[in-house]
């Protein structure tokens, strides 16, 4: 089959994949929908609906028959890689497996076929499974109270900066300022901005934690809160955190936690002894819920007891045996998102917590940061490492020894796919010139981070005999390099042809 | 565990060749005083068929819609998902997937954010689609955000009809960012007229957000709407919490919007809930870099092979942090992925008649229930496949007692809208067959009666 377009020969051939868009397949009376009889009077729609609020047909849309909307689509995917092909080691995402028991179980249709509206009474399992899951997530983190209604961590950050406004607000001054770490990711200083702060970066120490005395010299009573990860970006834990944050306190801040980097904690240590009074959970991360190529994720937030008059509504209360919904908070900061959360998100999580329990969870988080310190130790000698502090869940290198041959962080990243991984995280964060940030997480097998650290060593020796083959990378891709200047030059979000 | 691949054995080996002896080396880091001391106080580890169990038993207190004759609309959709949907979104190379930042990798899901961007314009009219916000109200603050943004103006004027909690999110994202709010109360129709709106209009509104079809169901007119607004240098933002209602509806486009944003649950995503659903969001080729979220766009590789790349990512919170347009990070790719499904299996013919069918099912619901004695229909304004029904009894109660009978016929209004506790809301979709209309419209009127 050709493509009428491009004259290029359709469909798989060996290793070589074509798949034209889906509208380039339709054909004028193709149809792959079925519907049951109507039952009732067919009125046509002008009997019901004035004549100038109709449209005519969806012009371009696909007409394609039932299997050839399945072939597109299972084509498509494999042109994909995915956690479930491979290593994924992309730092701060925590790209462990997803269990497919936790599909299962979400596909339940007690869980995916209620109703948001349905009365209380007739979703009391619901309820329930909300009511517990806050629990644990308290539990985990050290935290009073979770709200799950977040759909995803930046969208949890955000809610946590309003009930930190909120909180402020109430004692008469909402305050104007977040510090944050240079070394924070892009969502802080963006959630910020939302919320109406104004964002002051500090600079990290030269061991990479957020420095004591420079949160002091800018530390006020303007200042909201301090929004910091633990560990942080560099996946080094912050040692000064339970000083900082009672310098932050002493001037009535707060401390935000970015809960991104749990993965490294759970069953270790908790946020809430650290002095932390919010964090967001990122329950795509350290909970397994999958990535889908973009989300859904869910963005719960744990807060201390100060800040739970100010929880979005409506918050799941326990009566005896009953569960319900209770709207009636005053102080609250209203709702993040219409429903309650991402509900199927929160149901693989639960899944997931109880499927490990507390023993599971430990050696998680062991696991997690084990098999990240071992990939360091195997690279050290061929990758500079920028600090020399013991990691945890992550670690990250940089490209300044292969820069020397004219080999940069992106080259190697895109060298790494020829070798069957997707690439560390790179050019993050800000602080590491030439970062690689790299986590393995505790899906991986001994013999799995041996293979990846010898490709990456493979990689630094190629930077330095034959940096050549390194900057062609990728070659073994369905697509070599694409031309990002020219797709923002020229721009084409969407199919025109007719 | 079977998650964990690294036995005990594998475990030596590693510290070992690190030169340390146990584990508790590897956290010698973490000060004393806060490691725990005990495991965490949440229950202990299930097996497979414990948990599911377990799932079983918590989700068997919930009442799903297909054991009960449910109506229920107002921003979540029960429709049919066609099979394969959830097969191909189950897909291990999709569903364990990351954002596609690696675009040689991803092809996969690049291609498909690009054919869902597609379908969202054509649908909308619009001439540019983001890859998915959260939902449809988090979507609407966004609209907001964005308006005021391309306007550098401060009012908002919100339909009343806009669903509630969409408004409410709304505030919740404005309140301190020094943006007001003032509502247009619909007319009897139970439309949005434009006579208040113009009323309304000053030279701080950045934008006007109507919801088509609205809350109460109706479909709102918008003729003239766009030619005032633009006039006076104002957006106009349209959401659409039911997008099946654009199998047959004029679409935003058409009416002169400058911001779609709605609700794609109803395209291939369960219930669920309330969560996870799908934002989706687009706008005019002129408004692009002030748009929030992700966008693929079509490029060519070294080999002049066509391929799909994220872009303009200079928007994003990533690159320019507290400047981007939105913190937005991880958004909906999947339910935006089951989204593109369901509409390709629907084609351009399947779309339109299930948009005929539920607009055929709803009108003769509508209808039987409007001739129960003491029942009326408040608002005379058309609507597709939901209306609002005034009864004699509280609306709260008539769903209560319905319960036992296994039928919820809708949404109390009164837990909404203060005033309306007699009118409930009910949805009609073509997952409701004329046996339970019929079944519905005999208990309600049984109900009425007996009061």
């Amino acid at each position: 089959m050709e493509n009428r377009q491009t004259n290029a020969v359709q469909g798989i051939q060996g290793l070589v994949f074509r798949e034209d868009l889906i509208f380039e397949q339709s054909a004028p009376g193709r149809v792959g929908y079925s519907l049951p009889a109507a039952e009732v009077p067919e009125i046509p729609a002008e009997t019901a609906i004035p004549a100038h609020l109709l449209r005519d047909e969806v012009a371009g849309f696909p007409e394609v028959a039932e299997l050839d909307v399945l072939r597109h689509f299972t084509r498509l995917s494999q042109w994909n890689y995915a956690i479930d092909l491979g290593t994924f080691p992309l730092g701060s995402c925590t790209m462990k497996y997803n269990p497919r028991v936790n599909e299962e179980a979400a596909k339940i249709p007690g869980f995916s076929r209620i109703h948001p509206y349905e009365p209380e009474e007739l979703v009391q399992g619901a309820l329930q499974l909300m009511y517990e899951l806050e629990r644990y997530l308290a539990e985990i983190s050290g935290m009073d109270r979770v709200t799950l209604q977040p759909a995803a961590g930046a969208h949890g950050e955000l809610t946590g900066l309003l009930m930190i406004r909120a909180y402020h607000a109430s004692k008469g001054n909402p305050r104007r300022k977040v510090i944050l770490p240079d070394s924070a990711h892009g969502t802080n200083p963006a959630s910020s901005a939302l919320c109406g702060y104004q964002v002051i970066e500090l600079k990290s120490s030269k061991e990479g934690v957020v420095d004591p005395q420079a949160v002091a010299e800018v530390m006020d009573e303007d200042v909201a809160a301090l929004m910091t990860t633990n560990p942080n970006t560099l996946g080094i834990f912050e040692k000064h955190i339970q000083t900082v944050s009672d310098i932050v306190h002493r001037k009535g801040g707060l401390v935000y936690c970015d809960g991104a980097n749990l993965n490294a904690l759970v069953g270790i240590a908790r946020p809430g002894d650290m002095g932390f009074d919010v964090i967001q959970f990122n329950l795509h991360k350290t909970f397994s819920t999958p990535h889908g190529g973009g989300g859904p994720g869910a963005g719960p937030v744990g807060v201390k007891a100060p800040l739970m008059p100010f929880l979005p509504v409506p918050v799941v209360e326990q009566d005896g045996d009953r569960y319900r919904l209770d709207y009636n908070r005053p102080q609250s900061i209203g709702r993040v998102r219409a429903f309650y959360g991402n509900f199927g998100m929160l149901v693989r999580a639960y899944t997931y917590i109880r499927t490990l329990g507390p023993d599971g969870l430990r050696r998680m988080a062991e696991t997690a940061v084990l098999n990240a310190n071992y990939l360091l130790h195997r690279i050290k000698d061929y990758y500079e490492v920028p600090y020399p502090e013991r990691p945890m869940h992550e670690c990250v290198v940089s490209d300044k020894h292969q820069v020397e041959h004219g080999v940069k962080a992106l080259d190697i990243a895109k060298r790494l796919i020829d070798y069957g991984y997707h690439p560390p995280t790179i050019y993050f964060p800000l602080i590491v010139k030439g970062a690689l940030m790299i986590e393995p997480t505790e899906s991986e097998g001994k013999e799995r981070v041996d293979r990846l650290a010898e490709a990456l060593i493979q990689i630094a020796q190629e930077a330095e005999k034959d940096p050549e083959t390194v900057l062609r990378a990728p070659t073994r891709t369905v697509v070599s390099r694409l031309n990002e200047t020219r797709a923002a030059r020229e721009p084409n979000y969407c199919w025109n042809g007719r | 565990m079977r998650y964990i691949p690294n036995t005990d054995a594998d475990r030596q080996a590693m510290l070992e060749a690190m030169g340390l002896t146990t584990i508790e080396d590897l956290f010698s880091g973490i000060p004393k005083g806060l490691r725990l001391n005990g495991p965490l106080s949440i229950p202990k580890a299930l097996s497979e068929q414990e948990v599911l169990r377990h799932m079983r038993m918590l989700a068997g207190r919930n009442a799903n819609v297909e054991d009960y004759a449910a109506f229920l609309g107002a921003g979540a959709y029960h429709h049919f998902i066609p099979s394969i949907v959830p097969v191909l979104t189950s897909r291990g190379e999709f569903m364990t997937a990351y954002t596609p930042y690696q675009p040689e990798m991803a092809q996969g899901t690049l291609q498909a954010v690009y054919e869902y961007q597609t379908l969202v314009c054509q649908l909308t009219d619009m001439e540019v689609a983001n890859a998915s916000l959260y939902d449809g109200s988090t979507g609407v603050a966004e609209a907001v955000l964005m308006a005021r943004r391309v306007t550098q103006r401060d009012e908002v004027l919100l339909s009343e009809a806009v669903h509630p909690e969409y408004g409410a999110v709304l505030r919740t994202y404005l309140q301190n960012l020094g943006m007001r709010v003032h509502e247009v109360p619909v007319d009897g129709a139970g439309q949005t007229p434009l006579a208040r709106v113009r009323e309304e209009l000053s030279a701080r509104t950045a934008c006007v957000v109507v919801q088509s079809p609205n809350f109460f169901g109706v479909i709102e007119d918008l003729s003239g709407f766009a030619e005032t607004l633009h006039h006076e240098k104002v957006l106009l933002v349209q959401a659409v919490a039911e997008p099946v209602s654009l199998g047959l509806l004029k679409p935003p486009g058409a009416w002169g919007a400058d911001i779609v944003v709605g609700e794609g649950q109803a395209f291939g995503n369960a219930l669920s809930y309330g969560g996870p659903y799908l934002g989706f969001f687009a706008t005019r080729d002129r408004y692009v870099r002030q748009m929030p979220g992700r966008l693929a766009g079509e490029t060519v590789d070294t080999e002049g092979r066509r391929g799909y790349v994220l872009t303009l990512s200079t928007r994003e919170q990533h690159i320019r942090r507290e400047k981007a347009t939105s913190n937005i990070c991880t958004n909906e790719g999947l339910c935006a992925l089951a989204a593109t499904i369901h509409l390709c299996t629907l084609g351009k013919v399947g779309l339109r008649r299930v948009a005929e069918l539920n607009l055929q099912r709803a009108s003769y619901a509508r209808q039987q229930l409007a001739a129960i004695p003491g029942c009326r229909l408040p608002f005379s304004g058309p609507t597709f496949n939901e209306f609002v029904l005034e009864t004699p009894k509280p609306a709260g109660d008539l769903i209560q007692q319905l319960s036992a009978h296994r039928l919820i016929p809708g949404i109390d209004l009164g837990r909404f809208y203060s005033g309306r506790s007699h009118q409930l809301l009910m949805c009609v979709t073509e997952m409701n067959p004329r046996e339970d209309i019929d079944r519905l419209c005999s208990a309600v009127s049984t109900a009425i009666r007996a009061s």
